[in-house]
């Protein structure tokens, strides 16, 4: 698979790390990932972004799916990323203005918002 | 005009397949490596909502990308052969386990939007006919051209 996932805590949070390529192919992985965590009560999720070398739409509603799941459950769903090339897609969809975007993990996680 | 066609199964592995030969061709026509990031989630939107498009209409013919460079632009066609458009297919609970669980729907119509921030120009055309459509994509080349690319051939 072009998709690599591992999962980590830091503090209260579940890191989940993103490596590759997330596309309608792939995205599927990881949407099984996400709801995996939240069945096991997992609702404050840290996504890190920094390993991915492409994401397009199907990506970008798989992460929605996961937001609106933890957000069921009073979770919180933020991302780590500083590449351009993958910020680009959330510019033009608007949904830098949805998802809580940071330039590393550790800010992530000690962000209290 | 300088044309690659290619024709590949409707399947989601393939969009990679689509957006990686469209990148290469695009390179070697002149376009700078800038610009390769945009085309390459572009023409991987359009090759997507073609899998897609065919998946749903159960269209059993291949998807086709139509590759192609002259002085001014690089353009990118990806034409579907999906009649009519069925509806979302569900999950049969007969074949559970057989059968992935279809993504996260969203709204028909993101892919689109999406393309139309990254294109100089766009064209969706819809075949009234016998059903498919076209997505047209295009991107500037600048005035500087590869030998390779060369004048109109016959």
């Amino acid at each position: 698979m072009d998709l690599s996932l591992s999962t980590r805590t830091e503090g209260d949070r579940t890191v989940v790390v993103v490596g590759g390529e997330i596309d309608v192919y792939t995205a599927p992985k990881l949407r099984e990932q996400l709801i995996d965590l939240v069945s096991s009560g997992t609702y404050d999720l840290v996504v890190d972004m920094e390993g991915v070398d492409f994401l397009d739409s199907t990506g970008l509603g798989v992460l929605v799916g996961g937001l609106k799941r933890v957000r069921a459950h009073e979770g919180s769903l933020r991302l780590v990323c500083t590449q351009e090339r993958i910020l680009k897609i959330f510019r033009i969809t608007g949904l830098t203005k949805v998802f809580p975007i940071y330039a590393s993990v550790e800010d992530a996680v000690a962000a209290t918002d | 005009m300088a044309t690659v066609e290619v024709r590949f199964s409707a399947l989601p592995g393939h969009v990679r397949t689509g957006r990686l030969i469209a990148a290469a061709v695009a390179r070697r026509s002149g376009m700078p490596e800038g610009g390769l990031d945009d085309l390459r989630l572009a023409v991987g939107e359009a090759c997507a909502r073609a899998v897609d498009r065919h998946r749903r209409a159960a269209a059993d013919q291949p998807v086709t990308m139509l590759l192609s460079a002259d002085d001014a632009c690089f353009t990118v066609t990806v034409v579907d052969e999906a009649g009519t458009v069925g509806p979302v297919e569900l999950p049969d609970p007969e074949r559970h386990g057989e059968q992935p669980e279809p993504v996260e729907p969203w709204p028909s119509g993101v892919g689109i939007a999406v393309i139309a921030g990254l294109v100089d120009d766009l064209a969706v055309i819809e075949r009234s006919d016998s059903g498919g459509s076209r997505v047209r994509m295009s991107w500037r080349l600048p005035s500087t051209r590869p030998a390779w690319v060369g004048p109109s051939l016959p």
